[in-house]
């Protein structure tokens, strides 16, 4: 098959079937210490275990107390995602033997979880999608092993920093049909998240763990197929492509009359293709009851009502009002809210000048300035814009490890934009000098007043200055002149370029080109 | 022997505050009492001395400053400062040990501080180490410690109950005047019943078990094993309480009354006028024994005669207790005891050259014994797929029925309900190892108040066949302080009794120098059943 996962030359394999997809998603949430004890979350570069208890270590005798602040986060998540919000819950103990398990259970949520039947909408190339939610619940996450060798012998090392960090998983209805929905879904989630400020959510360092179950049956048929469970995926990149590769495995045992054994799969990103982690004979039976360390839970209406009456604009809404209220396109609302550097410039530069054309601000920050930052290579959002296919290749992200890559490479502050786009209207400063000046104080974080100073960049609109040189120019070009007249319209430009020359550039083009017709035509007549 | 040893410990504090005696001077007392008696009972896994006497010494250092202070400071003390207290080897103590009786946790020791082992210090209570137990506090006789059995004080071939038997036996023994137990189905009070002492299992939620390792969860609660009312009384009130660490711990205030039972017997006795109390029929069960059932009887009608009204009830769904209590135990086990594993601390086995599987079956195989295989098993079965439904999430319907017997019960006014404490006096080493289901039993009247959640006192009535015999009472939530005036308006009213002047009846023997260890009787016991029973196949000459 095609090296390319997804690529045209191997979509018609997939076309005959129906992709099912649901996806899980584990995301750390934000909180300053462990989901049942007060041990720190910030062990990031910290010794092994250096951030433990007796609580986090599940030594004899200890009990779990709630963190407030995560069921908080989870409930502002439920609220975000439009879910229904359980008055009461509780906990479960969910049984398994592993060594990155301190007490042999999770403690996590199976009947009762704390957020039901959401849903999240977002755009794809394809037009608008909404995945339905099944529930989001709060558990534990594990330990971390470590694979080493220590005096010749290898052996398995654990670190249990992580043991007890408050997780947030969110499980989709197998509502997703193709790998660029699983994308766009999993990052309008981050959105949300990081919105809401439950999460860093980086893929990359672990804060948000997407996995998928991918069936395929045949177009129009009700019946699902065997699914797979597909993993490692470290990026949204990754979630596309490892979707797409494994629908198109799918499709090719299925054409070759094989069938799909239900198993679980990595994603390679070396080598572009999912490889086979373990074969499930059975459904795990994980032995699940009631946490009896821990009383049911009630979320009292008066903290949800708080909790509600907090939360921010969201990623959705947000795009609606850029649309509908700012009339923005579809694409710039989408991108911008994608990123939060350029909706922070965005939404700054107009509260700094309200008299300015939304559109035209929109302009400037999905243009220069996500060019720039993107280009700066300093963090470049890795959100992409619903439509556009993944970049194929990315600048490496720079100080990433442990840091949330910020979205602003460069010092644009909204002043600075305002400023500059004033200068714009007002006539004096032209478009293609604004990029200059633009680029010049993302570089250096200059005043923009200071770069049109210091670069002569000024535009001349004064109509007598632009009169004597219109003048200048017509008496020393004869030939340009009697090609006008002769109707080539072309020979305008040629003197407009004159005039721009003669000026070094700072003559307002459009005053220039009404000017030179001006005489032109009154001369003529 | 000191006779300070048979003092009680609010007779002790006094001794204390009046400068008649010192903590050190009592803990030495014990101390030796332990020394010239435990080889024969084998109540102790630990003992601390130094830790014990440093511990004596900063009480005293406390009583001299309240002396000093004058009367007000000295009563502002806890009735516990500079008294010796035993514990449970499910406590976590930093730096001790914790053995819980398994050889699993051999070698463990607890780098953290139980709740309770907190609160003791805080009153100034002195520990002198820890007491033998059923492993994980799963038996009725502490035949299942892997350390070995305890001997019962009144019966050297006898068991002292359990699983709390070391604590039991150690204070029947004045090894020390109050011990610390826990109590899942009858682990306080049965063993207080055999070996003729006071013992408590309050309110699920009255005191935290944080730092105590569990075995089943929504079931253990801590609780004081005690000579008389007020020194468990006592007790209670240094550990009961809040503690954020425990979540299902309540923020229900102790009540000071804990700490002042009446002195006087005319005064307690009148706590006895005008109260109801219920007899339940169905804790009578088939195969009670009869010398149990005339002393339970007695002391029943002791009650009526100081004034109380008692009358037969039912709480009808105790037939199930049994049957469920062996499903929610076991499961909540099944999952508390997984975390016994070899990685991180006590008991290990590595197996060369294999996966951790291997490891973890090495290591569980030989650290756990056979009685909690067996619970293990049994827990992990009710929760297995296709069967949670049949079993775990039945049990806990009819758990819900036998808390509502009891509801309807206080709501129809009782103030507490009196039973036996167990069907039978201290039965022999061995008599009910091979059969798991007659050692079930022992806690038949006493894990239904498990399930419900209540608190239940164990105290003695009297002897049968030379033998103790618990009676119990039973009250609604919180009302520990009520039960303990009960308890001690009992023993008020039958303080001229014969049965009360006596000493465990073989301590004496205990004393003897080289006596055969309780393991040593054991299997003495043991053999001598096998000669029995293959005598008796032989064909008649």
């Amino acid at each position: 098959m095609s090296a390319v996962p997804g690529a045209a030359g191997t979509r018609h394999e997939a076309a005959r079937y129906e992709a099912v997809i649901g996806i899980e998603v584990h995301c750390k949430l934000r909180t300053a210490s462990k989901m049942f004890c007060a041990c720190s979350t910030a062990y990031d570069g910290a010794a092994p275990n250096s951030h433990t208890c007796p609580v986090c270590l599940g030594l004899p005798g200890v009990l779990p107390t709630i963190n407030r602040r995560a069921v908080q986060l989870v409930l502002a998540t439920g609220l975000a995602i439009d879910a229904e919000l359980a008055p009461t819950t509780r906990w479960d103990r969910k049984n398994y033997f592993y060594p990155d398990l301190p007490k042999g259970y999770q403690i996590s949520q199976y009947q009762l979880p704390l957020a039901a039947d959401g849903r999240l909408a977002f755009d794809t190339s394809e037009g608008p999608v909404t995945i339905r939610i099944r529930r989001a619940h709060l558990e534990e996450d594990t330990a971390r092993l470590v694979h080493a060798e220590l005096g010749g012998r290898r052996v398995s090392l654990v670190d249990f920093n992580r043991a007890g960090v408050p997780l947030m998983e969110v499980v989709t209805e197998p509502d997703v049909r193709t790998a660029e929905q699983a994308r766009r879904y999993a990052e309008e989630l981050r959105l949300v998240l990081r919105a809401i400020g439950a999460s860093d959510a980086e893929m990359e360092n672990g804060q948000l763990r997407v996995e998928a179950n991918v069936s395929l049956r045949p177009a129009g048929r009700e019946e699902l197929g065997t699914r797979v469970e597909v993993k490692n995926m470290n990026s949204f990149r990754a979630v596309e492509r490892a979707i797409a590769h494994e629908i198109e495995r799918q499709a090719e045992v299925l054409n070759a009359g094989g069938s799909v054994h239900q198993e679980t799969r990595g994603w390679d990103d070396a080598r572009q293709a999912t490889y086979l982690m373990r074969i499930k004979e059975s459904e795990d039976d994980y032995r699940y009851f009631p946490e009896p360390d821990l009383p049911p839970l009630r979320v009292a209406p008066a903290w949800l009502d708080e909790i509600g009456g907090t939360l921010p604009e969201l990623p959705g809404t947000r795009r609606a009002r850029y649309r509908e209220a700012l009339g923005l396109s579809a694409y710039d609302a989408a991108v911008i809210v994608a990123d939060p550097g350029a909706t922070e410039l965005f939404e700054g530069t107009l509260a700094e000048a309200a008299d300015l054309a939304p559109k035209a601000v929109a302009n400037w920050v999905t243009g220069e300035y996500l060019r720039l930052s993107r280009a700066g290579g300093a963090g470049a959002p890795e959100a992409s814009a619903p439509g556009s296919t993944a970049p194929a290749a990315r600048a490496p992200l720079a100080g990433h490890a442990g840091q949330p890559a910020t979205a602003i490479a460069g010092r644009v502050t909204p002043a600075a934009l305002a400023a500059l786009l004033r200068l714009v209207a007002d006539g004096q400063l032209s478009g293609t000098n604004a990029k200059e000046v633009f680029a010049a104080h993302f570089a250096s974080g200059q005043a923009v007043a200071a770069i049109v100073e210091a670069r002569g960049l000024r535009q001349i609109s004064d109509a007598d200055v632009i009169a004597a040189a219109v003048d200048r120019v017509l008496a020393a070009s004869p030939a340009a002149v009697a090609d006008y007249r002769a109707g080539k319209a072309q020979a305008l430009g040629f003197l407009v370029g004159q005039v721009m020359k003669a000026t070094r550039g700072q003559a307002n083009a459009g005053a220039v080109q009404g000017a030179l017709r001006e005489r032109l035509d009154r001369t003529e007549a | 022997m000191s006779e300070l040893t048979r003092r009680t410990a609010h007779e002790m504090a006094g001794l204390l505050r009046r400068g008649e005696t010192s903590a050190r001077e009592l803990a030495e007392a014990h101390l030796a009492e332990v020394e010239r008696t435990d080889r024969a009972l084998h109540a102790w896994l630990s003992l601390d001395p130094e830790r014990a006497l440093e511990e004596a010494d900063e009480a005293d250092a406390r009583l001299d400053v309240a002396r000093h202070e004058g009367p007000a400071a000295l009563d502002a003390l806890h009735p516990l400062l500079g008294v010796p207290v035993a514990l449970k080897d499910l406590v976590s103590v930093r730096g001790g040990q914790a053995t819980a009786g398994s050889r699993i946790l051999a070698g463990y020791r607890p780098p953290y501080d139980a709740h309770i082992a907190e609160c003791l210090r805080d009153a100034g209570a002195v520990i002198l180490g820890k007491t033998n137990m059923d492993e994980f506090a799963m038996g009725s006789s502490t035949e299942h410690s892997a350390f070995g059995p305890t001997a019962n004080p009144w019966a050297l071939d006898r068991v002292p109950g359990g699983s709390s038997g070391g604590s039991a036996a150690a204070v029947a023994a004045y090894h020390v005047p109050l011990a610390i137990g826990t109590d899942t189905g009858g682990s306080i009070r049965q063993p207080a019943a055999l070996c003729g002492i006071v013992g408590m299992k309050p309110t699920y939620g009255r005191v935290s078990r944080y730092g105590i390792v569990a075995f089943a969860s929504s079931l253990d609660q801590v609780g004081p094993l005690g000579r008389d009312a007020r020194d468990a009384a006592a007790l209670l009130h240094a550990v009961a309480g809040r503690d954020e660490r425990d979540s299902t711990s309540a923020p229900i205030p102790v009540p000071d009354g804990l700490l002042r039972l009446a002195a006087d017997d005319d005064e307690a006795a009148a706590e006895l006028r005008g109260k109801r109390l219920g007899l339940p029929r169905e804790y009578f069960v088939p195969g009670m024994e009869p010398g149990v059932e005339a002393r339970v009887r007695e002391g029943v009608a002791a009650l009526e005669a100081a004034g109380a009204t008692v009358e037969e009830v039912s709480l009808p769904h105790t037939e199930y207790g049994l049957a469920t209590y062996y499903i929610i135990a076991p499961a909540e086990a099944s999952a508390n005891l997984a975390r016994y594993d070899g990685i991180r601390f006590g008991f290990s086995v590595r197996e060369p050259a294999a996966d951790f599987i291997a490891d973890y079956k090495a290591t569980r195989g030989q650290g756990f014994g056979a009685e909690v295989k067996r619970r293990i098993m049994l827990g992990t079965y009710a929760l297995s797929a296709g069967y949670y439904d049949a079993y775990y999430l039945k049990a806990q319907k009819v758990r819900t029925l036998i808390k509502a017997d009891f509801d309807a019960l206080w709501a129809r006014g009782f103030d507490a309900l009196v039973a036996p404490t167990s069907p039978s006096v201290a039965f022999r080493f061995g008599a009910r190892m091979a059969d798991p289901v007659a050692m079930y039993l022992s806690d038949a009247c006493t894990l239904p108040v498990n399930m419900a959640g209540l608190p239940g006192v164990s105290f003695p009535c009297g002897l049968a066949d030379g033998l103790p015999v618990g009676l119990q009472l039973i009250a609604g939530p919180w009302r520990e302080a009520e039960l303990l005036r009960l308890v001690r308006a009992y023993e008020a009213v039958t303080a001229g009794a014969d049965w009360r002047r006596l000493e465990p009846a073989e301590l004496g023997l205990a004393a003897v120098p080289d006596a055969p260890t309780p393991a040593e009787r054991a299997s003495a016991l043991a053999a001598a059943d096998r000669v029995a029973s293959s005598t008796a196949g032989w064909p008649a000459t």
